[in-house]
């Protein structure tokens, strides 16, 4: 047999591990500075950019593509190489995977903050950073395979197929969620309205989790974690379970996130059933990570590699043993809108992402600039200053949760709420807030220390080069060998087979929820009295949406005695028909906006917005003050409509024709509205004076944005609670 | 483009083979599946798991 020389490309590997450690700082710091923003709402007071509706997506984004991204493909690019005894299939893939994923990070965090967001939970970016993202991805997915077909091992370990499943499954499910047409080069609505766009978001939300978070990171744990420990795996055969039941199973899971909303019942309790399922094979690859310490536990106590790699496992049997017991319907009315569901995604993020993440970079670093660690006790440090500032930041969440939950469900015995503020629920649980932000800490505390110890290291370490193997090449398998193979082995040998395969296996459960709920008419029973929104609700729609309101308010009342109570009337299902994207939201931090159309005056919401303490005392609620003062930018409205349209919005030839004359009208008509406040036309009447004398620009108040973001709130809910609510607005 | 998304249909037919359907899809499922990891021999599960640990031979690096 020939041995070929061949050489491990070792500077991607760097590179990537660069990155993971810079926007894992980065990412951490954002989310410490919205865990302030709870206790301190006017931090950052008037700057739109670094305001917490549009940090919040700037915080998931980077955790999780920037920090958990980079990392994924530094873990993998390594163990790829060496799993298949070849070097990458194509340098110039593995640049262009790693620079254009950088620019996509960057090009996030540039539209983040300037408010360009379709909304969609993790899927937030605009379609030109979409389509990157697509070609990136493709890049990845190509280098991978490609490198499978020159393979010099014969065998594909299981660690491959994770990251086989893993390129397709993401694939798929960037693709479809973000279909979309475009209105302007950083706007566009969504193909799918209401409970479609739902169920297809929480579809590829739920499986960005899966399929980003988890299944990535389990292919790492199959190979660090025997690396680490020296040791094989425990079972093999337990892995291969996990591998095809965890990525047939999960992708159905994602209408959990949708129990009691406006979901047809059929596809809720499919999420539900599937999620339950979930428990086996996650925690059989749980339990196959652990006991592969099996003999080397002595090691786990002086090595903090392990150390960091025990907690992570433990983390991810811990969050998937939390996600089930969430899907179950009863522990998710309870759970669901509130901190509970804050401290769950941390439990996954900090502890499995981070911690796993953070072993393998103490174990690669070392070895790859040939050295050894600068300081085992720092990296110890870092270990327990983390593992507190998880329990520090997970279990306060866990109170908090519990306990706005209960406070939101309590009945006084005549029949009202006892806290029927909701200011209450908030207020009592900041001190809870208070300890969150300090555990974050402590772990972004931790992680520095990581980066000294580690650049220390490098420093003394040599340059990484790319490393010399040998390996026999593969030789075609004769028919005579193969004669009396298993299934099984033929297809651990066939990448390409392997990978059709796993994209089947993830296609079923996609496709069975969502085409019945796409064509079936009866899913989402039309109401007559629900209207399109009039092109002034529509701009203010998307002020909503830049603003990332959805970040802390949710439009969906579950058909609870308590919330219905609280908020009005439950949400139906074809009340969304013209919602694109939907906005139902995942998280009360405030409370329920769904049927807020008409309870408040114009001139309340133009106060809270520019003073959110003024109007409600004690709010957290940052202030909105630049929709007060800024000019609506009407420039795309007839192409939205016309879009719409497109979409199939019954706007009439007249609505098209009158878009702007209809908005003035209505403008108008909330600018009147407002000056029925006495104190508001007395400032307002002086600002204008005062520009005039000097000369300034003024911008009347019809044309500012506020105006539209009144507009769309006076709406909301209104098309079917008009009749029931009617003696309550007049007398206010 | 996209029409489907915003013209129903009225009806699947026969909707109701669709869960039975999946159910075959599930059961068949991991029926093979264990038969596939059931019926792998030993040795070559074996193999296979110890195939990260071989890299450091390639290089010769062993991890001490």
């Amino acid at each position: 047999m020939e041995v070929q020389q061949f050489y491990y490309d070792n500077k991607i590997v760097k590179k990537f591990i660069y990155a993971t450690m810079f926007w894992g700082i980065v990412g951490m710091s954002v989310g410490l500075l919205l865990a302030l923003m709870f206790l301190f709402p006017n931090l950052t007071d008037g700057i739109s950019w670094l305001s917490f509706g549009r940090l919040r997506p700037l915080h998931t984004n980077a955790v999780i593509f920037a920090f958990v991204g980079n990392a994924i493909f530094a873990g993998v690019y390594y163990s790829t190489q060496r799993l298949l005894k070849a070097r990458m299939f194509s340098d110039g893939l593995s640049n262009f995977n790693f620079w254009g994923w950088q620019a996509i990070i960057v090009a996030a965090a540039i539209t983040l903050p300037l408010g360009y967001s379709s909304s969609k939970e993790y899927a937030e970016l605009e379609w030109p950073i979409d389509l990157a993202i697509a070609a990136v991805w493709v890049a990845f997915g190509w280098n991978l395979i490609g490198t499978m077909l020159r393979r010099r091992q014969r065998h594909l370990y299981v660690a491959l197929w994770f990251y086989l499943g893993t390129f397709v499954t993401v694939a798929v499910l960037h693709i479809f969620n973000s279909l979309s047409i475009p209105v302007s080069a950083f706007k566009s609505y969504s193909v799918y309205a209401g409970v479609q766009d739902a169920l297809v978001q929480w579809w590829y939300g739920h499986n960005a989790v899966a399929f980003f978070l988890t299944t990535p990171f389990l292919g790492l744990m199959y190979y660090y974690v025997p690396k680490a420990a020296n040791r094989p795996v425990y079972s093999y055969r337990l892995s291969i379970i996990h591998f095809w039941s965890l990525i047939f199973i999960y992708i159905w899971a994602g209408p959990h996130h949708l129990l009691y909303s406006s979901l047809p019942d059929w596809a809720q309790n499919l999420g539900v059933a599937f999620s339950i399922m979930l428990l086996a094979p996650s925690w059989g690859g749980m339990i196959n990570g652990l006991l592969t310490l099996r003999g080397a536990w002595d090691k786990v106590r002086t090595d903090p590699v392990l150390k960091f790699m025990v907690v992570a496992i433990t983390g991810y049997g811990m969050a998937t043993f939390e996600g089930p017991m969430l899907s179950l319907k009863n522990v998710n009315a309870i759970a669901h809108f509130s901190d509970w569901i804050i401290a769950h995604v941390h439990v996954g993020a900090l502890a499995w992402n981070g911690f796993l993440t953070f072993g393998m970079i103490y174990w690669l670093v070392p070895k790859m600039f040939k050295t050894k660690l600068y300081s085992v006790p720092m990296a110890n440090f870092h270990f327990w200053i983390g593992t507190l500032g998880i329990v520090l930041y997970a279990l306060p969440m866990y109170v908090a949760g519990f306990t706005q939950a209960l406070m939101w469900q309590e009945f006084n015995p005549d029949g009202t709420l006892v806290y029927g503020n909701f200011l209450e629920t908030v207020t009592q649980i900041i001190p809870m807030y208070w300890m969150r932000a300090i555990g974050g800490s402590m772990y972004i505390i931790g992680a520095l220390v990581m980066v000294y110890n580690l650049v220390v290291t490098i420093k003394g370490g040599s340059k990484v080069e790319d490393e010399l193997a040998e390996a026999p090449a593969l030789i075609k398998v004769s028919k005579r060998r193969t004669a009396g193979e298993t299934f099984h082995g033929w297809l651990e040998r066939k990448p390409i087979q392997l990978t059709i395969l796993a994209t089947i296996a993830i296609l079923i459960g996609g496709i069975i929820q969502i085409v019945p709920t796409i064509l079936v008419k009866s899913n989402i029973p039309t109401i007559t009295s629900v209207k399109p929104y009039t092109p002034l609700e529509l701009e203010g729609r998307d002020l909503y949406i830049r603003e990332g309101c959805v970040g802390c308010h949710s439009q969906m009342v579950r058909p609870f005695r308590s919330e219905v109570e609280r908020y009005g009337e439950y949400s139906k299902a074809g009340e969304f028909v013209y919602d694109r994207p939907f906005l139902w939201g995942s998280k009360r931090t405030g409370p329920d906006l769904l049927r807020v159309g008409g309870k408040y005056s114009d001139n309340w919401h133009l106060n809270h917005m520019y003073d959110p303490q003024s109007t409600s005392s004690g709010s957290i609620m940052p202030a909105y003050q630049w929709l007060v003062r800024n000019k609506l930018d009407r420039s795309d409205i007839q192409k939205k409509i016309e879009v719409m349209v497109g979409l199939g919005v019954p706007y009439t030839e007249e609505d098209l024709a009158n878009v702007h004359a209809d908005m003035d009208k209505q403008a108008a008509q909330i600018e009147k509205n407002l000056y029925s406040d006495p104190d508001f036309a007395k400032s307002y009447e002086a600002d204008k004076k005062y520009a005039e004398e000097n000369g300034i620009d003024f911008i009347e108040m019809k044309d500012r944005e506020i105006v539209a973001m009144i507009a769309y709130l006076q709406r909301l809910g209104t098309d079917i609670k008009i009749k029931e609510t009617k003696g309550e607005i007049s007398h206010k | 483009m996209l029409k489907f998304v915003k013209g129903y249909m009225e009806t699947i037919d026969g909707v109701a083979t669709y869960p039975i359907i999946s159910l075959l899809i599930f059961f068949i499922f991991f029926a093979v599946l264990f038969w596939w990891v059931f019926t792998a021999s030993k040795e070559h599960i074996k193999e296979v798991s110890a195939l990260p640990l071989q890299d450091d031979e390639d290089t010769g690096n062993r991890v001490e």
